[in-house]
């Protein structure tokens, strides 16, 4: 046998030709539209999302007023904003149980460090997120450097830091320092403040998931992290960047709850909003097992989790079998996850 | 059916100077085991070398002196010439020694060309240079005769045999030396093996690469390698051109290792 004959054989005989599957049109076309659908995991949410605008729009005539729309950004802002700190984790294999206790002691130490240490409202915001950055360096220290599972080790520190806020604040409420006023427009107090972070923060780090060294690397260490190591990458850099950038997050997130409120509230932040951080972020196709996800498909997953609580509380469904709902809509998400993933794989075939 | 004493391998003593890489004396103990006691490996230029061996013979010991993971006890490797201490994987790869492990180290759920610039991505900072990556990676996978149906597939939906060409054309496009491929036929059918081979033949043809092939089945490498080695109890046992020997020679070999190993056991039992 020739060498080219071999080689010709070698080439049409692997997958990539042309599809062999069933000829029928109709089907045809539903595959690929599917694996269109797919292929853009971002599309499907939104699509979702948009569903539920229309039909709460006509369920409920207050839904599509300018004060509940602030409303529904005002909810969706925060778990958006920590679900891209957790796509990027879930995305490089790990997770963050302590962001949101990251978040409810940010602003005690803001307050802290204006009202009683007199320090400048923009330094201390500033040294605030900093506080984040350590905290999201020792959650990434606990699990690179130490080897302790990322669910472990974020459970500890939660525990730690929620200790931490309520010991030092007595568990009472602080009033927003009078001097962080006028920066507080900024951050929350302004009634489009959070969503327009939330957007902007967003677009940015979609960004760099997709087409920056550290987005492929943090694919990388997620998708394979014995090949990663083999092809050079740190993973220790990739997992500590992402706890940090996850931390930061929280705090910023903290701030700009407690501005939005009015009120530094030491039952704010907990478990709560990371659980649907992750939510929004499992619904807009993040896997669980690492190496793929989308930011702004968490986006689009908080949305659709806030349109939900809003249009549900509108239209009169008491608050209690919204579990039930939510939990079908992960669940289905996770399913739909699983199985898209494995459509998509077969269809390019 | 009976074999001769295997033919010891020849003394490094006056190596030419064609050799791109010599593992000379090389001994490695890991506690009481002795996994390797005294290598002597030649590669010349452009070589295509089976390295042949059981399982627990030492193989991948010796790759992983050859690729900078392990340290050896004692003995010198000499690159191009000159000795060299190897510290690592990564410096290894720098002085252009690299391995294609088997099925490891390429990225599922990134794109063939993601794949092939991994850690060494072209940048337009602060963003990717993906329209250079995919120019790049294309020329060169077009260049090296590998068929794939897109580099911005995943490699997740690729068959083996084209992954493991990707695996290879990323070392052979990172200015690799020694390529050192380990078991790249394990697992893989007829077909899938045939691609991979036509691969390394093409690398012998071009000579600017010297590989050498760890395999289980020699079957498979003994038409496209130029010389022979056989790792046995941690000793290169023999060393012969391709075309000096025949299966039948290396076939009697082994199957006198295996009647050796039962004799013991009945022995000992």
């Amino acid at each position: 046998m020739s060498e080219t004959v071999e080689r010709a054989e070698a080439a049409t005989g692997l997958p990539g030709g042309e599809p062999s599957g069933p000829a029928n049109p109709v089907w045809v076309a539903l595959r690929r539209s599917a694996v269109l659908l797919t292929e853009r995991r971002e599309a499907t949410v939104f699509i979702v999302a948009v569903i539920l605008v229309i039909y709460f729009r006509t369920a409920a005539p207050a839904f599509f007023t300018k004060s509940n729309i602030i409303n529904i950004t005002q909810v969706a802002a925060p778990w958006a904003i920590i679900a891209i700190g957790e796509v990027m984790l879930l995305v490089c294999g790990e997770m963050d149980l302590s962001v949101g206790f990251t978040m409810l002691l940010a602003p005690f130490v803001m307050h802290y460090l204006i009202d009683f240490y007199s320090f400048p409202a923009t330094l201390a915001i500033l040294i605030t997120l900093a506080m984040g950055l350590v905290i999201g360096a020792a959650n990434g220290f606990l699990v690179v450097g130490l080897g302790v599972p990322s669910f472990i080790a974020t459970l500890g520190t939660s525990l730690i830091l929620g200790g931490i806020a309520l010991t030092t604040s007595h568990a009472y409420p602080s009033n927003i320092p009078a001097k962080a006023a006028g920066i507080g427009h900024w951050f929350g107090t302004f009634a489009w403040a959070e969503i327009t972070w939330a957007i902007v923060l967003v677009i940015i780090f979609h960004i760099v998931l997709t087409r920056t060294r550290w987005g492929l690397h943090t694919v990388a260490v997620g998708g394979n992290l014995v090949g990663a190591r083999e092809a050079g990458v740190s993973i220790a850099k990739i997992k500590m960047g992402n706890f940090m950038l996850t931390a930061t997050l929280g705090a910023l997130v903290g701030i700009q709850e407690a501005f939005r409120v009015n009120s530094i509230d030491p039952t704010s932040g907990g478990y709560q909003p990371m659980f649907y951080a992750i939510a929004a972020a499992v619904i807009g196709g993040t896997a669980l097992a690492g190496g793929s996800g989308t930011v702004i498909g968490a986006f689009f997953g908080a949305l659709v989790l806030a349109i939900l609580t809003d249009g549900f509380n509108l239209i009169g469904v008491s608050a209690n079998p919204l579990g039930i709902i939510f939990g079908s809509a992960i669940l289905l998400a996770m399913i739909a996850n699983v199985y898209l993933t494995r459509l998509r794989r077969a269809g390019a075939r | 059916m009976t074999a001769e004493t295997p033919t010891p391998a020849p003394a490094p003593d006056q190596a030419p100077a064609d050799d791109v890489l010599r593992v000379e004396h090389v001994a490695k103990r890991f506690g009481a085991v002795t996994a390797l006691s005294d290598i002597n490996l030649r590669l010349k230029r452009g070589e295509v070398l089976a390295l042949l061996g059981d399982n627990g013979a030492g193989k991948s010991t010796l790759i992983k002196i050859i690729c900078g993971f392990h340290q050896p006890d004692v003995g010198r490797i000499v690159l191009d010439g000159q000795e060299v201490t190897l510290k690592s994987v990564d410096h290894a790869r720098s002085l252009g020694i690299d391995v294609v492990y088997q099925d490891l180290a390429l990225i599922n759920e990134l794109t063939v060309y993601h794949n092939m610039f991994l850690k060494r991505e072209r940048v337009r900072w602060p963003l990717l240079n993906n329209r250079l990556m995919r120019k790049l990676a294309k020329e060169q996978l077009d260049d090296m005769g590998v068929n794939i149906p897109s580099v911005d597939a995943e490699v997740a939906k690729l068959s083996g045999g084209q992954r493991q060409a990707i695996a290879v054309a990323r070392a052979v496009y990172s200015e690799a030396k020694v390529l050192l491929l380990d078991e790249p036929l394990a697992a893989m059918g007829a077909k899938e093996a045939a691609l991979i081979l036509d691969l390394v033949k093409d690398l012998k043809e071009r000579g600017d690469v010297s590989v050498i092939i760890i395999a289980h089945n020699y079957g498979q490498v003994l038409e496209i390698c130029d010389r022979v080695n056989l790792l046995q109890h941690g000793e290169i046992t023999f060393d012969k051109l391709s075309r000096e020997t025949s299966l039948q020679e290396l076939n009697d070999i082994v199957i006198e290792e295996y009647r050796r190993a039962l004799r013991e056991r009945q022995r000992t039992a």
